[in-house]
């Protein structure tokens, strides 16, 4: 009798430590085929980095262990993309996501899939002014700052150099329209004049009429809101040549060192800027990048951080829903606390298993503002001698 | 009455923002179409290979190009591709011959319909797409080197003084000075050679040259090797000019063919013709007036409206109204084409 009473409590408290120490599982819901494919070669491993490193260190929710399993958004095709989140939902059952990539793919999926079965979604990189105000019953977040707030920064750094007039062109799709809809916006508030606004089609043979509608408005800066490995790099290759324009504003996807290689001096004084961080956390994230075989190229640092900023709600939450975590998804992201870098994942576990508090300050110096966005970092940069140099942050 | 400073200003924005670039263009889709209509006219299909045999034979040339620069040979002001472009011709009039022995004879013997050609055209499509993309890669690819401007549009300013800047690249020139001599050439070995005469004869009708002792399989390997030829150099005019990325080929085959119908499928001087209009339709429609106007206008007629027909966006539609036009007044376009 004695003997089976212990045996009985033996297996009751074994059977208590099995129901607190589960298995949770986190999609990793990005364009893994399609238009981004190249940059969520890296976003993917960096997402999935952040949650092999918790579910290792045993620290989350009395050691449970975390895997992700993946979903594909494809970047653009709607239908696929709520198809692959219902089965990330209902099949797999993840208690929460990472994703999903670009704007639009990511809307669809908020609201025929998440938003009904109350799963939190934390994207990456969905940068449309649209998503900051779209009803979501506070399961939404993203870790990249709005358009919106780019806007913000062109109209900053252009008044700041004294341009009081510039032409506008965007690639034509979600992205381009918003960014420049908000470029527009906060330029005109801020006094100067938009002389033209007009879109161009990535991958034509010829930009000459492009170029030739930009030039005949006029504007002391071309801003090209477009796709640096795409019409973007052709339309200011056209304006040099022609020398239509000379000086050119550089938003998030035109920066990077392949559009100085190609064109070399002739672009020497255009500046821009795109999300980016000198803080400590980036140097820290860089080096466990290439130590995890990836390269930590753009939004990956935003995709380690959606992932970790799931996990430490989940801690402080003291649970792995999504009704319950996404109560304290913000409280973990800001201060007050203990201020937790990659690659401290667990230490900021173990301090809210303790009861204490943390600011995730991760690989992009996430803060959450508004209703759970990045407020967003800006490296600004400036085109020297055929380089891209860094002239500050922002 | 306008000063002659500003009519000057005017002309001069026109021409550099408009003729120029708009000649440069046409010439680039002429050279095109002229491939597109001898295959047509000859072998009686749409080669809808066409834009990826131009990236193939770009393609070569680039490698040869880089492989000239490596070991340090260059043309001086002149972009070294011109030397490595002989090899580009070579190795895509092999591909073309290549394709042709063992896709398209097989269909001329079983005398297959046209509609069959164009689908055997669009597996080679398919297969010399990969091909590149194998070799080459789908990014975009630089090979220009040399001088890159005749005048700039600084110095241009400079020189005379004038608001506007004019600028006219190498490659401008370059592309403009080849597909002129290229197209006297055409006209010339059509018009005069036996083996020209030929080709004219098999196209107008095949049985009747056959029986006057043309030699068929002859009449096809010329076409191939000038087609060919045509190709390549279009290829690489443009990608000197622009830059060359797979896709962007593939995607010059509408306005290619726009070019071809426009002007007449089938007849070279269409070909030429239609690559015109298709690249000046595009830019006078959507060219904003509005700095032209204003240099032209007495002062009580200033705008700051655009004075822009069509949005940029529209560009590509307008070329496609002058062909669905074209097609419904006068189908078999503006110099009577074949139609099969």
């Amino acid at each position: 009798m004695k003997k089976t009473l212990i045996a009985a409590a033996l297996l009751a408290t074994a059977s208590a430590q099995t129901a607190n120490a589960e298995d949770i599982k986190i999609g990793v819901f990005l364009g893994f085929t399609g238009a981004i494919e190249s940059l969520v070669a890296d976003m993917g491993p960096a997402a999935q980095l952040a949650i092999d490193e918790v579910s290792k260190s045993g620290a989350l929710l009395d050691g449970s262990t975390v895997t992700w399993v993946r979903g594909d958004t494809t970047c653009t095709d709607s239908a696929a993309a709520t198809a692959s989140a219902e089965r990330l939902i209902t099949s797999d059952k993840v208690h929460a996501i990472v994703g999903g990539d670009c704007s639009g793919v990511t809307t669809a999926a908020l609201q025929n899939v998440a938003m009904p079965n109350g799963t939190v979604m934390v994207s990456p990189s969905a940068t449309s002014p649209a998503l900051s105000t779209i009803e979501d019953n506070g399961l939404f977040f993203r870790t990249a700052p709005s358009d919106a707030r780019q806007g913000v920064i062109v109209s900053d750094i252009l008044n700041e150099k004294g341009i009081k007039e510039i032409a506008l062109t965007y690639t034509n799709n979600d992205y381009g329209k918003g960014l420049a809809e908000s470029i527009e916006k906060n330029y005109t508030e801020s006094g100067g004049t938009v002389t033209i606004n007009a879109a161009h089609e990535d991958g034509k043979g010829d930009y000459s009429s492009e170029v030739a509608a930009l030039a005949a408005a006029g504007g002391e800066v071309l801003v090209v809101a477009g796709y640096i490995d795409q019409g973007g790099k052709a339309i200011i290759q056209a304006s040099l040549d022609t020398g239509a324009f000379d000086t050119f504003y550089l938003p998030d996807g035109m920066v990077g060192d392949s559009l100085p290689e190609a064109l070399g001096t002739d672009l020497d004084g255009s500046y821009g800027a795109a999300p980016g961080t000198d803080s400590e956390g980036a140097g820290i994230f860089a080096e466990m990048a290439t130590a995890g075989g990836f390269k930590a190229g753009p939004f990956t640092a935003e995709s380690y951080d959606a992932a970790a900023l799931i996990m430490l709600a989940m801690q402080a939450a003291g649970s792995s829903e999504s009704s319950k975590l996404k109560e304290k998804l913000m409280d973990v992201a800001n201060a007050p606390g203990e201020k937790i870098l990659p690659g401290e994942l667990a230490k900021g576990l173990k301090i809210l298993a303790d009861g204490g508090e943390v600011d995730y300050v991760g690989a992009s110096a996430v803060e959450l503002i508004g209703a759970g966005e990045s407020a967003g970092n800006y490296r600004q940069i400036a085109i020297e001698g055929g380089k891209l140099v860094t002239t500050g942050f922002r | 009455m306008p000063e002659t400073v500003d009519m000057l200003n005017a002309l001069v924005l026109f021409t550099n923002f408009v003729l120029i670039p708009g000649v440069t263009y046409g010439s680039q889709l002429a050279l095109g179409a002229l491939g597109v209509t001898l295959i047509y006219a000859v072998l009686r299909f749409s080669n809808f290979a066409h834009g990826d045999i131009m990236a193939f034979g770009t393609m070569i040339t680039i490698l040869v190009t880089w492989w000239l620069q490596s070991v340090g040979v260059s043309l001086g002001p002149l972009p070294t591709a011109l030397l490595a472009l002989p090899f580009g011709i070579a190795a895509t009039v092999l591909l073309c011959l290549f394709i042709d022995r063992y896709v398209y004879r097989y269909y001329r013997s079983q005398k297959s319909r046209p509609v069959t050609f164009v689908m055997a055209s669009l597996g080679v499509m398919f297969m010399v797409n990969g091909l590149v993309r194998f070799i080459i890669g789908a990014d975009d690819q630089r090979f220009f080197d040399g001088e890159r401007f005749i005048i700039k549009a600084r110095e241009f300013k400079k020189m005379t003084g004038l608001n506007e800047g004019l600028a006219i690249k190498t490659t401008q020139g370059l592309t403009v000075v080849i597909a002129l001599v290229l197209v006297v050439f055409v006209f010339w070995f059509l018009q005069r050679t036996r083996s020209g005469k030929a080709m004219r004869a098999y196209s107008d009708n095949e049985d009747l040259s056959l029986l006057s002792g043309i030699d068929p399989d002859k009449v096809v390997r010329t076409t191939w090797i000038m087609a060919a030829a045509l190709t390549a150099i279009a290829g690489v005019l443009y990608g000197l000019d622009k830059s060359f990325k797979p896709f962007t080929y593939f995607q010059l085959l509408l306005p290619i063919f726009a070019a071809a119908i426009v002007g007449g499928i089938g007849q070279p001087v269409g070909a030429i013709v239609g690559g015109y209009v298709i690249a000046f339709s595009e830019m006078i429609v959507t060219y904003p007036y509005k700095k032209f106007w204003n240099y032209l206008a007495p002062d009580e007629w200033q705008t700051s409206s655009l004075l822009q027909l069509l949005s940029t966006e529209y560009k590509f539609a307008v070329s496609f109204m002058i062909l669905v036009i074209v097609l419904l007044v006068r189908p078999t376009g503006i110099f009577k084409g074949k139609v099969y």
